[in-house]
């Protein structure tokens, strides 16, 4: 089975609050394979869930891992690697 | 029927058809479901989904901000990791009811603990909760009810999540039997223009279908008026339109004397907003944006470009910042200890920033830097420094002696603590201005916990002693010629502004949206008057009855 694994840095000025947030949880759900995201020192969390992403309290500049099984893992976490470094409160 | 009394949010009428807000649901049983573990994980699940296409089918007719609210909602209804919470208790022999309950309320706790923005969220989460466990029981969710034509909106109180989905076109006013002045729903009243009456106790007893007149100025509901009485609120209501689309003028008394009115402001990007309802600048900065949802103080480059934005928002204005303001009710993570029992009466304002001396050397730095940056682009403003919870002249005098040494010009303190306000003159004979907030005035001078609903009737800025406080600094700032500003709830009460002005305040900070309120009362009253107004005030015994007398003594053409 293929894993994949990438750490990024936030670059919404708001952090992974609300709505990128939702769109991030969105998108790893959409993925249909295990994502999970993780930030620096703490336990991963499912990717998929809203609110298990919320809760980490991810802010603009943090690093966070992210971790995927299964078919296209590289492009899954590639593809949301992406939505993580665009800014999404400057659209 | 006698009116029922509560405390009114700014002056409006308004009258209509009462549409109660049901209650929210009670806590489901803790009992041993008579189900399978499979049935109730199916009837669990059935809800969840039900919910979820509710929440989108709402967003889709609501559009903009409100659907990405919804949206965002419905997500957390149909959660992965909710789901395996719920799932897991149900195995363990919960029903589908006390399972739904008891994941949604540890997940609420989690995002209530990690605070502000969060804690936001913990109320979306809530409401997603209550639909849930209505669907299960088959009741209908409670939440603002939708009569299919304008009503007035009756409450205990509003979450944030019930006022972000306001209709404003439907809600004529809102009425709620708990929450003070200073609850969501006031503030969101007085941000919106809504007319309101907060904290009316017997609230509870108004039926749906009834019609009542909600009068924000005498904060008194009237239920089955009569057409006279009916005819004057509508009379009233049109006057105060028209006052409101008066043309923009700075504050001034009847009698020419300015009162500036400037803004309150939580973020720099409210600069236009703020202008275009006619603020003549910023009275009330508030740097705590910066510091939320950090696990360390912003750099001073970072404090920098913000304060710059501000700043040049109000070239040629006046800007009051307040330096970092921590503790009590902002607890910061990397600032406050959050272990003290009593911390409105611990280690908060100046005395943290003391202990914590390099964050406000930063931040006056910060200030000094965007100053002098803004003014060498011919975008300037003139920026006033303030402290927050002085208590001491020792105090005033440390903090002035630093922000001068940085480079800040003109400094400052705000008059928060009964302490302060009663050695009104040392302290400005130290600093170059004062500000009163009057809401930790209010709270520390009736001791009685501002966020505690239990005591939330003493919350209330019109209680004498307080006034005679605010007299004591107007006082002491007319003797050393030096301003004496009002930047808490109580400017924004447009008659208790007129009543701050006879008691010496030389100029007025609120939300933008209270500022033509105040601008008509002011314009209505000549200095005599302010000082008349004052003086029944302050001869009352409590607050009820210095409302009462400052209203007789107004003149009645002031009752837009």
């Amino acid at each position: 089975m293929t894993q994949a694994t990438r750490t990024v840095r936030i670059g919404s000025a708001h952090g992974l609050h609300a709505r990128p947030a939702k769109l991030f949880a969105q998108a790893a759900k959409e993925a249909g394979i295990p994502v999970t995201i993780a930030k620096a020192g703490a336990a991963p969390v499912n990717a998929a869930s809203i609110l298990g992403v919320i809760s980490l309290g991810i802010d603009q500049g943090d690093e966070v891992a992210l971790e995927a099984s299964g078919e296209g893992a590289q492009d899954v976490v590639d593809a949301l690697a992406e939505l993580l470094l665009t800014d999404h409160d400057a659209e | 029927m006698t009116a029922l009394i509560g405390v009114g949010v700014g002056l409006g009428v308004a009258s209509g058809p009462v549409a109660r807000m049901a209650d929210p649901l009670p806590a489901p049983a803790d009992e041993t479901s008579t189900r399978t573990a499979e049935e109730e994980r199916q009837r669990a699940h059935e809800a969840l989904e039900a919910v979820a296409r509710e929440l989108e089918r709402r967003g889709e007719h609501a559009g903009g901000t409100a659907q990405e609210v919804l949206e965002a909602q419905a997500m957390m209804a149909e959660d992965p990791s909710l789901a395996e919470e719920i799932d897991g208790r149900i195995a363990a022999g919960k029903t589908a009811e006390r399972a739904v309950h008891d994941a949604f309320a540890a997940f609420q706790e989690t995002l209530t603990a990690m605070g502000g923005y969060l804690g936001e969220r913990a109320a979306d989460l809530g409401d997603v909760a209550q639909r849930v466990l209505a669907r299960l029981t088959g009741v209908a969710a409670p939440g603002v009810p939708d009569p299919g034509h304008p009503f007035v909106l009756v409450a205990r109180d509003l979450s944030p999540a019930d006022t972000a989905l306001l209709d404003l076109d439907q809600v004529l006013a809102v009425v709620t039997s708990e929450g003070g002045p200073t609850s969501h729903t006031a503030i969101l009243a007085r941000e919106k223009s809504i007319v309101a009456v907060v904290g009316a106790a017997q609230a509870g007893e108004l039926a749906d279908g009834q019609t009542v007149i909600v009068d924000a100025a005498a904060g008194a509901v009237t239920a089955d008026p009569t057409p006279e009485q009916l005819a004057e609120a509508a009379e009233r209501a049109q006057r105060r339109r028209a006052a409101a689309s008066a043309p923009l003028a700075p504050g001034a008394l009847k009698d020419g004397t300015t009162v500036p009115l400037l803004a309150n402001l939580g973020k720099p990007d409210g600069a236009a907003a703020a202008r275009a309802l006619g603020a003549e600048g910023v009275g009330l900065f508030r740097t705590e944006f910066l510091f939320l949802n950090s696990a360390q103080a912003p750099s001073v480059a970072e404090q920098q470009t913000a304060y710059e934005t501000l700043l040049s928002g109000f070239a040629g204005c006046k800007v009051v910042v307040r330096v970092l303001d921590a503790g009590a009710d902002k607890p910061l993570a990397f600032l406050t200890d959050d272990t003290e029992e009593n911390p409105a009466l611990g280690l908060r304002g100046i005395r943290v920033l003391r202990a914590r001396e390099q964050v406000l050397r930063d931040q006056l730095t910060a200030l000094a830097q965007a100053d002098a940056a803004t003014t060498a682009r011919g975008e300037g403003a003139d920026l006033w420094v303030m402290a927050p919870m002085v208590a001491t002249v020792e105090e005033t005098t440390y903090f002035t002696a630093l922000a001068r040494e940085l480079g800040i010009r003109t400094v400052g303190v705000m008059v928060e603590v009964p302490a302060c306000a009663l050695l009104a003159d040392r302290i400005l004979s130290v600093a170059d201005f004062a500000s009163i907030g009057t809401n930790d005035l209010t709270q520390y001078t009736l001791a009685a916990d501002r966020l505690l609903g239990s005591v939330a009737s003493f919350q209330d800025p019109w209680h004498p002693a307080v006034l005679r406080l605010v007299q004591e600094v107007g006082a002491a700032g007319r003797d050393s010629g030096k301003p004496v500003g009002i930047c808490g709830e109580a400017a924004a009460d447009p008659l208790l502004a007129v009543v701050l002005v006879g008691l010496g305040a030389t100029s007025l900070s609120m939300a933008p949206s209270a500022l033509a309120d105040v601008r008509a009362s002011l314009a209505a009253h000549d200095t005599d008057d302010a000082r008349r107004i004052a003086a029944a005030a302050l001869a009352a015994d409590d607050a009820v009855s210095a409302r009462a007398a400052a209203r007789a003594a107004a003149s009645p053409t002031a009752t837009v």
